[in-house]
């Protein structure tokens, strides 16, 4: 769905932020913790699981929000490869997002595993005890956590080509928002 | 839109060395550059080289084992330390796991005599307490960097059985710090059973109770049943499977019980070194009784495919500065992750049955 305002709505922009910073986090924090026998090993995995949890929460959030509200329509003169990659990349962030804490979940739910979010909150399983589940769980949540972050450096390079090459207004759809031009509220056109 | 030339190729430059400082830091993070960090794989690997190669499908140490079932009874002392549910008054359910160390599944018990116990503790409210126990109060070493060189320099010796002086004789000389260990075993009876042995917490954890006051605690579970120890001069006349045997025998017959006595840290107590023993007058609590009415082989009861991570406790317990702990943690997650990977093997007890079955 498209949207009339040049600009993502105010609050889709604030969860994009905030879920960029978590996300980000998150996958330096899982690769961290399973490089090392050190005491940052149970330190990072205290973390790991709630924020998990949080991102899910989030994403949950953010997903209804922007199928209501929409995206601003892509610049007419971008090739249609590149808008239906953007199309493409955006459906697989969201995927990645909301994948990425249930298999995480669902892994330890299939490994016996409590899922503590704190020292006193756990969650219920989601899966039955199984060794050759939580295998391949254990081993999709790397694959799957690789080819995020891989998306991620995807998504910002195209983000900064809009705002310091191509200057289409893009990436302020995202960030500022887009200057109004006259007094009138209703006036909703981009100034680029 | 016209591009500007000049400035786009600064944009691009800029762009790239984003994605490049990412990268790098990511690859940081993960360990790929930068300084060499110890990983769970390392452990894995350095017990497999102890053990004469890689057994798939069995735990990397502690590989030979026999589930049990039973209960704990807290009498509610243990509450005076730990707002841990498990120490309220009461009878909670219990499985568990008697191993002996070593990666070899098939080893001989006369061959190989470390004893351990692992337990699942939970409490009807969901609180869960993981335990992994020797049956020795301290451990050769106190970090993972010397554990791994420990399993290097004590790979045994094909011939003899016993590791190599050539290897274990610079180790010692780099890790005095394993005499104490060494001392203790000379001394201590070998039990003759899993049912006569003391089981040890090895680290010290944080027990946290009321008032919030947090204070250093290492447990012990102290057996009722007492029997004669192993004849070590005569351990290779051992059956196989001697004492897995003798606890299948035994539970049969009659259940064993052992109490759980918590032991508080005095104010000069080692908290952060397993190899240094707690000696003299200590305040101990016995916060009630274990007791084990049922035992099965690992293809039969609940114990092989659980991962008996120390680190999992409930509220009220917490992890001591013992920096082993978290290598525990993340080396017994290794060695699930690839067991699991390489699917489920018979057990030394599961062929037993099964050759007994077919007679």
């Amino acid at each position: 769905m498209s949207r009339h305002s040049p600009d993502f709505h105010p609050a889709l922009r604030a969860l994009h932020w905030l879920m960029a910073a978590a996300v980000l986090a998150m996958l330096f924090i899982g690769v961290g913790m399973v490089s090392t026998t050190g005491t940052a090993y149970v330190t990072l995995l205290a973390l790991h699981r709630p924020l998990g949890i949080a991102i899910l929460l989030l994403v949950l959030l953010r997903l209804p929000l922007r199928i209501m509200t929409g995206a601003p329509a892509l610049p007419d003169d971008l090739p249609r490869i590149q808008k239906r990659a953007a199309v493409a990349s955006h459906i697989l962030l969201y995927l990645a997002m909301a994948g990425m804490p249930f298999i995480g979940w669902a892994m330890l739910s299939a490994g016996g595993y409590p899922v503590l979010l704190t020292k006193s909150m756990a969650l219920p399983a989601i899966l039955p005890r199984d060794l050759a589940l939580y295998a391949f769980l254990r081993q999709a949540h790397t694959v799957v956590a690789l080819l995020f972050f891989a998306l991620i450096l995807a998504h910002l390079s195209a983000a900064l080509m809009h705002g310091l090459i191509r200057r289409d207004g893009v990436l302020r759809s995202m960030t500022v928002g887009h200057r109004r031009a006259g007094v009138s509220p209703k006036q909703d056109d981009a100034d680029d | 839109m016209p591009l500007k030339k000049r400035a786009s190729s600064g944009a691009f430059a800029l762009i790239g060395a984003i994605v490049v400082l990412l990268v790098g830091a990511f690859a940081w993070a993960a360990g790929w550059i930068g300084p060499r960090r110890i990983s769970g794989g390392d452990v894995t690997r350095a017990l497999e080289y102890n053990g004469g190669g890689s057994k798939p499908g069995y735990r990397r140490a502690h590989a030979k084992g026999l589930c049990f079932t039973g209960s704990f009874t807290a009498n509610g002392a243990g509450s005076a330390l730990s707002d841990a549910s498990i120490f309220k008054s009461g009878r909670y359910p219990v499985i568990g796991r008697f191993s002996v160390a070593g990666g070899n599944p098939l080893a001989s018990d006369g061959r190989n005599v470390f004893h351990s116990m692992a337990l699942v503790l939970k409490s009807p409210d969901g609180q869960e307490w993981r335990l992994a126990m020797d049956h020795t109060p301290i451990f050769p070493v106190a970090d993972i960097a010397s554990f791994i060189a420990l399993q290097r320099a004590s790979k045994p010796d094909p011939a003899t059985g016993k590791p190599d002086p050539a290897a274990m004789k610079p180790f010692l000389a780099a890790h005095p710090e394993v005499k104490a260990f060494q001392d203790y075993m000379a001394k201590a009876v070998l039990p003759g059973s899993f049912a006569t042995a003391t089981y040890y917490s090895i680290n010290a954890f944080r027990f946290t109770g009321d008032r919030d006051v947090t204070r250093f605690v290492r447990w012990q579970f102290e057996p009722e049943a007492s029997g004669p120890g192993l004849d070590k001069k005569h351990l290779e006349l051992l059956p196989r499977d001697y004492l897995f045997n003798e606890m299948i025998a035994r539970t049969a017959k009659v259940p064993s019980r052992w109490h759980l006595k918590l032991v508080v840290a005095n104010p000069a107590d080692v908290t952060d070194k397993a190899t240094v023993a707690w000696t003299g007058p200590h305040r101990t609590i016995d916060a009630g009784t274990l007791a084990i009415d049922a035992v099965q082989s690992e293809e039969a009861g609940a114990c092989r495919d659980v991962n008996f991570d120390p680190t999992i406790l409930p509220p009220g317990i917490a992890l001591s500065d013992d920096p082993l702990l978290a290598a525990r943690s993340k080396a017994y997650s290794s060695s699930f992750t690839r067991r699991a990977s390489e699917g489920a093997h018979p057990s030394a007890v599961g062929q037993d049955l099964t050759k007994e079955r077919a007679r």
